[in-house]
């Protein structure tokens, strides 16, 4: 061991030895807390110089920063010019300090804690016999620091209020409109195709009003009983809200080479729940505990879409406990 | 003239020897010291740089169609915070610079708070007296990323607004008093709301930047007063601190590393763009972006969200939303576990005598494995938050990537403890060092003054 620590001390030595380039190797043993400062020190002159020029060169960038300023505003001729320039500063001091031999000798001691009587815990236990009824007194003040910080707690109520469950604004009848406000037209829309849709007149910044409009083939589908005329010649709506956690289902997945490839589906890119579009938006994969609201669909005599119904199921994340 | 300054602060403070103690303070020497220091200097530049955000952001969700200096989005509903953002970015000479500065500081903030951690589990550091200040700093941690989170959430633009969508969310999973909770928090529904915009800010700007602060002031108080651990070394005991005093060689080498902070942030913020928000464009419920990722630091809990299987059990008639797995449960294990890891060593190493001097990973395999274990148990589901990445990368589809990571979110922690464990066995056994390069001869000093090659018997 002492072998091996003796070895060590070598190797550190050494290292200083080829980067410093000063004259003395230092004491194989750190010498005791040395009462005048200068003593243990020696400074290397080339690096001093090196320091200084490194400083210049940091004053040298932050003036191009000023003119960079004044004359360009441009991103990234300022960053450059204040990133050099504290780079240098900084790179200068390390040089300076690296020139610094025999510094990194000092001593210090650590004074450890000495058990003291009394313990600091009897301070705090010993004065207080003196009080007689403590139990009556812990309770009240149990009581009291309860009751006074359930009193300071309340008011935190009043930053929000009571969660009120709003209602949906699809309905029977309701158009489908695209995000300028146009008639979603049920011949424009693509097979594998899809588009946002939102209610006719209602608010667009509620959870209740986005729909994923998707157009798939009508040979694809395979809906539960109850909602075989739900869609329009393959055209289904569902709410565009991520049942999981309330990001907006972006994508549509629509294979191109059915053996291999999974079925169509509709892909959220935050936590990639994905819910079958065949089949009433059921979960397929990823963390989504409750299938994706439908909104059932019929064909106006203009060709455009309206709702048959309500949307199938409350709408967003949180089971919709709230909801739009 | 500087020395008479320091003479009349002294003679002011003397009783405290503030003067004195600071001076001759001894740093011990290891790289691994520094990281801290890089956390430090980076919250100095995000103090600095924010200040500055402060003066031209205007935190209101109220929509004004854009007229500013950016105009592809001219005409365009946006909230006053969206629009001044961009604006910031555009309109004001070195706004941009600031801006991007700001964020890189706070990616480099965590990085660095986490790397440190890691030193610290690693060497055992956070042992007896050192727990208080293990607490503090796991604070930070938490209070760091809460702080980073609101930091990209201000802008008001989509990524932004997905992630509090999400955070809604999962406030509102938090079974029995979520659906409370996260109206609670944002005012009202979200979207919906604006009263979480002003809220946000001045949680941002002013609350806990100052707790940061105060934490930031405890903890370098509490290194101060027990002084630095150090690495067992020649002379080095229990009762002493061998290194570089402050004045002069520390001081210097620390305020360089300041300034070599400050300005690799500065190049980063200048060069390399970040969070581009006029490219995203402002919130929509009902748009979804792809390919963006938030900051690092979230991708943990995405991770987690992403792995966690598709159930919502109903207990005792209560139906608990799946958020609440990935986004409530398992931050506050890893954070619970994170806060007692001083006090679950205690308990199994039954080890309450106090330390000074560190371990090197090596000669504590059980400490070493634990560490890495519980790391890759947050590091998988991380890996999980860069999905996209890895599919855009090596073309590997999300749901053969989610599976397999499903398996090592529970197998994977338990290889690494064991192969840690062998590993630090093998490497305290034989006292190899594997990762050093070095390949000189070491030379031993003799008691005359020459050298002598050391180790040549073995």
């Amino acid at each position: 061991m002492k072998r091996l620590a003796r070895a060590v001390l070598a190797l550190v030595t050494l290292r200083m030895l080829r980067r410093g380039g000063h004259k003395h190797a230092p004491p194989a043993e750190p010498p005791p807390e040395a009462e005048d400062p200068r003593a243990e020190l020696t400074s290397d002159p080339a690096r001093e110089l090196a320091a200084a020029v490194l400083a210049l060169g940091g004053a040298a960038g932050a003036l191009a920063f000023v003119a960079a300023y004044l004359l360009s505003g441009d991103t990234q001729l300022l960053g450059l010019a204040a990133g050099a320039a504290c780079v240098l500063l900084g790179v200068g001091m390390i040089v300076l300090s690296a020139g610094l031999a025999g510094q990194d000798r000092a001593v210090e001691e650590r004074p450890l804690p000495q058990p003291e009587v009394p313990a600091a815990g009897e301070l705090v236990t010993a004065p207080a016999d003196a009080i007689t009824r403590k139990k009556l007194l812990a309770g009240a003040a149990g009581i009291a620091g309860a009751s006074i910080g359930a009193a300071l707690i309340v008011p935190a109520a009043s930053l929000g209020p009571a969660p009120a469950l709003g209602r949906s604004p699809w309905a029977d009848g309701r158009q489908l409109v695209d995000e300028n406000g146009e008639p979603v037209m049920a011949d424009a829309i693509e097979t594998g195709s899809f588009l946002t849709a939102y209610p006719r007149g209602a608010d667009r910044d509620i959870l209740g009003s986005p729909v994923v409009v998707v157009r798939i083939d009508p040979a694809m589908l395979n809906p539960p009983p109850d909602r075989r005329d739900w869609s329009v010649q393959g055209i289904l709506a569902f709410s565009k809200i991520c049942t999981h956690a309330g990001c907006a289902v972006a994508m549509l997945r629509y294979p191109l080479y059915r053996p291999t490839e999974p079925g169509p589906a509709l892909v959220c890119p935050c936590h990639y729940s994905t819910f079958d579009v065949t089949r009433a938006g059921e979960v397929l994969f990823g963390p989504a505990g409750r299938s994706l609201p439908q909104l059932p669909l019929r064909r106006r005599s203009d060709g455009g879409l309206e709702a048959a119904g309500p949307m199938s199921d409350a709408v967003g994340p949180a089971q919709g406990r709230v909801d739009w | 003239m500087i020395d008479r300054l320091v003479d009349g602060i002294d003679e002011r403070t003397g009783p405290m020897r503030l003067v004195r103690r600071g001076l001759r303070y001894v740093f011990p020497d290891h790289w691994s010291f520094l990281l801290g220091e890089i956390a430090l200097y980076s919250f100095v530049v995000l103090v600095a740089t924010g200040i500055y955000l402060t003066f031209f952001f205007e935190p209101s969700l109220d929509k004004v169609p854009y007229q500013g200096a950016y105009r592809p989005l001219h005409g365009v509903e946006v909230s006053h915070a969206y629009g001044s953002a961009v604006d910031l970015s555009f309109h004001v000479k070195a706004g941009l610079l600031m801006r991007q500065t700001h964020h890189w500081a706070a990616l480099v903030f965590i990085a660095a708070i986490l790397c440190h951690l890691l030193r610290i589990l690693l060497t055992g550091a956070y042992r007896k007296p050192r727990e208080i200040n293990h607490i503090i700093g796991a604070a930070m941690l938490a209070t760091g990323i809460l702080e980073g989170f609101l930091g990209y959430s201000l802008p008001d633009d989509l990524l932004s607004g997905m992630g509090l969508a999400i955070a809604y969310s999962v406030a509102l999973s938090v079974p029995v008093i979520g659906d409370r909770l996260g109206p609670l928090i944002w005012g009202g529904q979200y979207p919906g709301s604006g009263v979480i915009e002003p809220r946000m800010y001045i949680v941002h700007v002013l609350i806990i930047p100052l707790l940061l602060a105060g934490l930031i002031a405890v903890h370098l108080t509490m290194v101060a007063l027990l002084k630095h651990t150090q690495f067992p070394g020649p002379g080095r005991t229990e009762r002493n601190v061998i290194g570089t005093r402050m004045w002069p060689g520390y001081a210097l080498r620390s305020l360089g590393l300041l300034a070599i902070v400050a300005g690799v942030l500065l190049l980063l913020g200048g060069l390399v763009q970040i969070n581009p928000i006029w490219q995203y464009g402002p919130y929509d419920l009902a748009a979804g972006s792809n390919g963006v990722q938030p900051d690092w630091y979230m991708g943990w809990l995405i991770g987690a969200l992403r792995l966690m299987p598709p159930v919502e059990p109903t207990i005792l008639g209560i139906t608990v939303p799946n958020p609440f797995f990935g986004g409530v449960l398992f931050p506050a294990i890893a954070f619970g576990i994170l806060f007692t890891w001083p006090f679950l060593d205690r308990l199994i190493s039954t080890d309450r005598r106090p330390h000074h001097l560190l371990d090197r990973p090596r000669d504590a395999p059980a400490r070493s494995a634990a560490a890495l274990g519980f790391a890759t148990w947050v590091i998988v589901p991380f890996i999980a938050g860069a999905s996209d990445r890895i599919f855009v990368t090596f073309d590997i589809g999300y749901e053969l990537q989610v599976t397999l990571m499903r398996v090592a979110w529970v197998v994977m922690p338990a290889v690494v403890f064991l192969l840690t464990l062998q590993v630090c066995r093998r490497l305290r056994d034989r006292g190899e060092r594997p990762l050093r390069g070095w390949d000189g001869t070491v030379v031993e000093r003799t008691e005359t003054g020459g050298f002598r090659t050391a180790g040549g018997g073995d």
